[in-house]
């Protein structure tokens, strides 16, 4: 079995509660780092381990909190990033559903290295129960003690608070969450200035994802030395991945840094193989946003080595033949799935939830998804492919936030990948309303006599 | 749940101002613009749409001129600005639900309820709408209710049918 640094607990019965958190060891990065450390040695452990942030980015963790401005007489905040609303990532729910108090946890330590004496969990509102279980589990802590005044008399006062969203993909931004924080429209910010110097309310701000905040802790318990020697490379630790889409077991898994792809699809400890007896088509390997493989390409990279779950590997040919770890949503097709279908819902999404401040973005997202639209409901011509791929190169680095490139990557990357079956949807578009192109040429990389670790 | 016309004055009850009162405690002095999102929030679940008069109530008591108010509201998908049935039924329509069905099961709700997306039964008891990733694609296809946002996962028509009939027998909350 793997080595489990947050999930370790999460089939003990009661561990929403506060009590059996407790006995199970929790809390004691809080003891640890309250009695026996100061702010910067906390901030030192986090750089120590290699920690790279879990929203998307994958930004060192250390590096950012070192950023953090601290000027005299103005407040510094910590803001979780509990917006999680790209497609194909629901590992920060499960987090806060089954094991709310690593993120409590995590927050109160990660909240004392920075000196933040508020902190605030931007939890998208659609989670209505997730803030329930949330709020309750800060209660709890209160009245034992972990948060208030004068936490385990160390003089250092912590008020936790929990902040709805209101329903917007863009609010996972983080300056478009602080600017959403601050009870506006969630409109990014330009930057610079970076939050660190200037976030809420024009204070020195970190933003972290669910997940970096709940991984301080064994990084606290452990030491950053011990984390860093989970996983591969500058790939440290363990990652939440969401798994779904054509999988026999698809849920939340928590991985070793480096774990071959293979293994994940088709391992009974992770995935269990493709649903329905099924072959595997296509892999979005990290949420949405990052570019689409064919099976080839996912399980090997074009060297022929094996591609591994981590941020180097599945980065591995660039976006000619690589991907992006990006959030860990990991979603895969199976050989009945339509590139082209799954390429416009995708485009939907985005046009949807561009918040319309930089025209490339506005009406690039509508202009790619209403060309999608035509070509998957028989009305394409040939020259729009080249059309989605003139409009994606022009979103592409034109925008403010980075929602642009999450928008344009799915659909260049779709057909640098699966032309074929757009020209297909072209030359067939009576064919194409009726069946599915199949699994094509060139995804085929398990021919069924040859399949897998489990069977 | 009350119900109030575009035309109706409102007046909070004493209950929903001193939540009110305690939300806004949780920013610094004079950041209380803050509050305006989980102010809205117990607004709409309680009268179960954001009415022209309720967030002109809600600028005067934030002290902020109702277009700050107005442009919140019509920036978030979640904040409704007409009448809803009493359940919002609200399926996931992105991608990773598409792969395991969930096209499907908004044809069997609209076909069931029989009123298109966005419209409310007759009885004024439902109304539905695809929405953007709720965060649980391992689990869909997904629907979530609200006002409470209670959550259902793994949806089949069988599971969607008795879940209405659940909510037409009784009061369907966590
Ligand atoms: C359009 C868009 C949506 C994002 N959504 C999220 C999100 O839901 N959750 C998240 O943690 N980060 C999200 N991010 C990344 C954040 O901007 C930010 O990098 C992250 O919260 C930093 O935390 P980390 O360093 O711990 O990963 C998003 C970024 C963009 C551009
Ligand atoms: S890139 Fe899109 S979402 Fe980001 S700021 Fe510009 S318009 Fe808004």
């Amino acid at each position: 079995m793997a080595r489990k640094l947050l999930l370790e607990h999460i089939n003990v019965p009661g561990i929403h509660t506060f009590d059996v958190y407790r006995k199970q060891g929790g809390y004691r990065s809080v003891e640890k780092a309250l009695k026996s450390m100061s702010p910067d040695d906390v901030v030192e452990e986090v750089k120590k381990s290699g920690l790279r942030g879990r929203g998307g980015a994958g930004f060192p963790t250390g590096m950012k909190w070192s950023f953090l401005a601290k000027p005299e007489g103005k407040a510094r905040y910590l803001v979780c990033n509990a917006d999680e609303s790209e497609p194909g990532t629901f590992k920060d729910r499960y987090l806060m559903t089954y094991i709310p108090h690593a993120l409590i946890e995590g927050m109160i330590v990660s909240s004392f290295a920075l000196g933040a004496k508020t902190s605030y969990i931007y939890v998208r509102g659609e989670m209505m129960p997730q803030i329930r279980i949330l709020e309750k589990a800060i209660d709890e802590a209160k009245n034992a003690g972990f948060l208030g005044k004068n936490i385990l008399g160390s003089g250092y006062d912590l008020e936790l608070y929990v902040q709805p969203g209101g329903g917007a993909y863009i609010c996972g931004e983080e300056t478009a969450l602080i600017e959403s924080l601050e009870g506006k429209r969630g409109n990014p910010r330009i930057k610079p200035p970076f939050p660190a110097i200037s976030g809420v309310w024009g204070c020195p701000t970190v933003v972290n994802n669910v997940e970096s905040i709940a991984a301080v802790v064994p990084i606290i318990n452990d030491g950053g030395d011990e984390y860093a020697k989970v996983g591969i490379g500058r790939s440290t630790g363990t990652k939440l991945i969401s798994a779904s889409g054509n999988l026999n077991k698809p849920g939340v898994y928590e991985i070793e840094l480096g774990l071959p792809v293979e293994e994940f699809i088709y391992s009974d400890e992770y995935c269990g193989g493709i649903a329905n007896g099924k072959r595997l088509k296509a892999v979005v390997a990290g949420g949405s946003s990052v570019p689409i493989l064919p099976a080839n390409l996912v399980l090997k990279t074009v060297s022929g080595e094996s591609r591994l779950m981590s941020y180097e590997s599945l980065a591995e040919g660039g976006f000619q033949s690589g991907s992006m770890m990006g959030s860990g949503g990991f979603i895969a097709f199976d050989e009945d799935q339509c590139i082209v279908r799954n390429t416009w819902n995708f485009s939907r999404f985005y046009h949807h939830e561009s918040c319309g401040q930089c025209s490339p973005c506005r009406e690039g997202t509508g202009w790619m998804e209403k060309v999608l639209h035509r070509l998957e409901y028989g009305h394409g011509k040939m020259s729009d492919i080249d059309l989605l791929v003139d409009v994606s190169k022009k979103i592409e680095g034109n925008t403010i936030c980075p929602l642009g490139d999450a928008a344009a990557w799915p659909v260049a990357s779709a057909i640098r990948h699966f032309r074929d079956e757009f020209e297909w949807h072209v030359s067939n578009p009576k064919e194409a309303m009726e069946r599915n192109y199949g699994i094509g040429n060139y995804a085929d990389p398990l021919p069924a006599n040859e399949v897998p670790v489990a069977n | 749940m009350l119900r109030v016309t575009e035309t109706e004055h409102v007046d909070f009850s004493s209950e929903l101002l001193s939540k009110f009162g305690e939300i806004v405690k949780r920013y610094p002095e004079g950041k209380h613009k803050a509050a305006l999102l989980p102010i809205l929030h117990l607004v709409q679940a309680e009268y179960g749409w954001l009415s022209p008069a309720s967030m002109e109530r809600v600028a005067g008591y934030l002290d902020l001129k109702p277009i700050e108010v107005y442009e919140v509201a019509t920036f978030y998908t979640m904040f409704f600005l007409r009448p809803q049935g009493k359940y919002v039924l609200e399926v996931c329509r992105t991608g990773p639900c598409c792969l395991v069905g969930a096209e499907k099961i908004m044809e069997h709700l609209e076909n069931k309820l029989g009123v298109k997306e966005g419209e409310v039964t007759a009885d004024g008891q439902f109304s539905w709408r695809g929405v953007e990733c709720l965060a649980a694609c391992g689990m869909g296809p997904v629907l979530q209710i609200g006002p409470e946002y209670t959550f259902h996962e793994n949806l089949t028509s069988e599971s969607v049918d008795q879940l209405l009939v659940d909510l037409k027998n009784k009061d369907l909350s966590i």
